[in-house]
């Protein structure tokens, strides 16, 4: 079964256990554009 | 609170958007999401396309992707995209690459806020053009060696995965390098005419876990418009972005008509929340339609809900599903455990959208489905909304 | 490298839009996206370019002493994402 992980990270930063301030998002990614 | 769980309860304004600006297309390619090809005469003017423009202003939406059909073939086109960058939306604009000369290249290149984004479906002529016709994988490329001459680093080269071309990711991957581009793929939708020939293209159960692995091991830099979060339950590595259907919530479409769907993906009555043209324009639409608020409340995963894997994959695509005929409160026809294959064989006919502008030639050559319901046979009589002599024509 | 006893500011390149949990923040020139998840962090990056450094502004903002480090933390990301920079 797959681990439910922050989807929001960014590549560069390792998943933290606490409630992040900032979340940084791709502008590519939402899905619905094309 | 995750971010994610924000956005579920949908946002003030949409993030991004789609702008289909023409159904008008130089182009008939066979899996054409929006059935484009001929104008619609009822198109946005170029004032009321300002007008849309000075809202997306005002609702600080950041960016817009248009596209179309081939939103160059608009002869206000360039002065709309300069109105937009004037006024603090970012454009990034999809293009087969027909009007993309070395001096228009050089204008772009120059233009702040403008990306531009190649679209290409094979890594060879052959496959390329099975799939968007003969000579438009050399309009791409030359549109390509013109941005690429002018100095426009970073322009996007999007690649549809089809069963043709998923063998070719590292081809795709050496063009956009090639050419100081960067990659990106997205998912084939069975919308517009991808409806017809979704059985034949889209990529099969092995494919789906050839690509995703090349996601994993490759694709840092390759783009995806998170168009394969239904795939994150093949391994345990989710693929980056939101992971969520963003329609109604974070992103939406407009249609070159000024209809407001919920996704470009789902251009059909069922997602329509408005229109432009009403009063209150876009902000209202997308602030109080029906079916956006509806969109914004929980959904229900149905069947889902029990699948270990829906945690990753959140139930897939709306549209995917819904134009294969399946429950929107089931599996994605895709679904990496196989239940939504399985759920295929016992759907009765799809969903058919009345939104169709294909050249004539194009529509009348298509694929009858073999399936019961699935559509009217080819040749029958098919209200044509473009030249629809019926006084009611339009009329909604 | 973030020195919360100088003089910040929110970056011009960028733009703060309100949602109702915070904001988007979003850099044209980069364009990365970030959502402030908190409006109280969306205050003290709206107020940084009014106070003479970072400590002021979160006690300007009403930032309590135990959410100091989180929002220090935050706030030195957002320096290194150029969201936030030496005024």
């Amino acid at each position: 079964m797959s681990e439910v992980t922050q989807v929001t990270e960014t590549h560069e930063e390792p998943l933290v256990e606490e409630d992040l301030l900032v979340e940084e998002v791709s502008i590519d990614g939402m899905c619905g554009v094309y | 609170m995750k971010l994610v769980e924000h956005f579920k309860d949908g946002l003030n304004s949409p993030i991004c958007l789609t702008w289909e600006l023409t159904y008008a297309c130089n182009l008939s390619c066979v899996h054409c999401l929006s059935s484009s090809g001929r104008r619609d005469p009822r198109e946005l003017s170029t004032e009321e396309c300002k007008a849309v423009i000075d809202e997306l202003q005002r609702m600080q939406v950041f960016y817009v992707n248009i596209g179309g059909g081939e939103p160059t073939v608009r002869s206000d086109f360039w002065e709309l995209v300069e109105y937009a960058v004037a006024h603090q939306v970012g454009v990034k604009f999809s293009t087969n690459g027909v009007k993309l000369t070395p001096e228009r290249a050089r204008w772009l290149a120059a233009t702040d806020y403008v990306d531009v984004q190649i679209s290409l479906d094979g890594a060879t002529a052959e496959v390329n053009d099975y799939v968007r016709g003969p000579g438009s994988y050399d309009t791409a490329m030359r549109a390509m060696q013109n941005l690429s001459d002018a100095g426009f680093r970073d322009f996007k080269l999007s690649v549809v995965m089809t069963r043709h071309n998923v063998g070719q990711l590292d081809e795709f991957k050496a063009i956009a390098d090639r050419y100081g581009a960067q990659l990106r793929i997205t998912r084939l939708r069975p919308s517009g005419r991808g409806a017809d020939t979704w059985d034949e293209l889209h990529p099969t159960a092995d494919q789906q876990l050839d690509l995703y692995n090349w996601l994993v091991s490759h694709g840092e830099k390759v783009l995806t418009g998170d168009s394969f979060f239904h795939l994150n339950a093949l391994g345990s590595d989710p693929l980056p972005g939101l992971n969520l259907c963003g329609a109604g919530r974070v992103v939406c479409l407009i249609d070159p008509v000024g209809d407001v769907y919920a996704c470009p993906f789902a251009i059909h009555q069922e997602f329509l929340a408005g229109n432009v043209r009403d009063e209150g324009g876009f902000q209202k639409v997308w602030t109080d339609s029906e079916l956006f608020t509806e969109l914004r409340g929980p959904q229900t995963g149905g069947a889902c809900t029990s699948c270990s894997a829906y945690d990753a994959c959140q139930g897939g695509c709306m549209a995917a599903k819904f134009f294969t005929g399946l429950p929107l409160d089931g599996p994605d026809p895709e679904c990496v455990k196989g239940r939504g294959e399985l759920a295929l064989q016992s759907v009765g006919s799809a969903p058919r959208s009345d939104v169709d502008h294909s050249h004539r030639k194009t529509r009348a050559s298509r694929k009858v489905p073999v399936e019961i319901g699935f559509g009217p046979p080819a040749g029958a009589a098919r209200p044509d909304r473009a030249c629809d002599t019926s006084p009611l024509a339009g009329l909604r | 490298m973030f020195e919360p006893d100088q003089a910040y500011r929110c970056s011009p390149r960028v733009a703060l839009r309100p949602e109702p949990f915070g904001a988007l923040a979003y850099d044209f020139s980069t364009r990365r996206l970030s959502f402030l998840k908190t409006k109280k962090l969306v205050e003290v990056v709206r107020t940084l370019g009014d106070q003479p450094d970072v400590h002021t502004t979160l006690d300007a903002a009403g930032v309590a002493d135990e959410e100091r480090p989180s929002y220090l933390k935050a706030l030195a990301g957002l320096a290194d994402a150029g969201t936030i920079e030496r005024r």
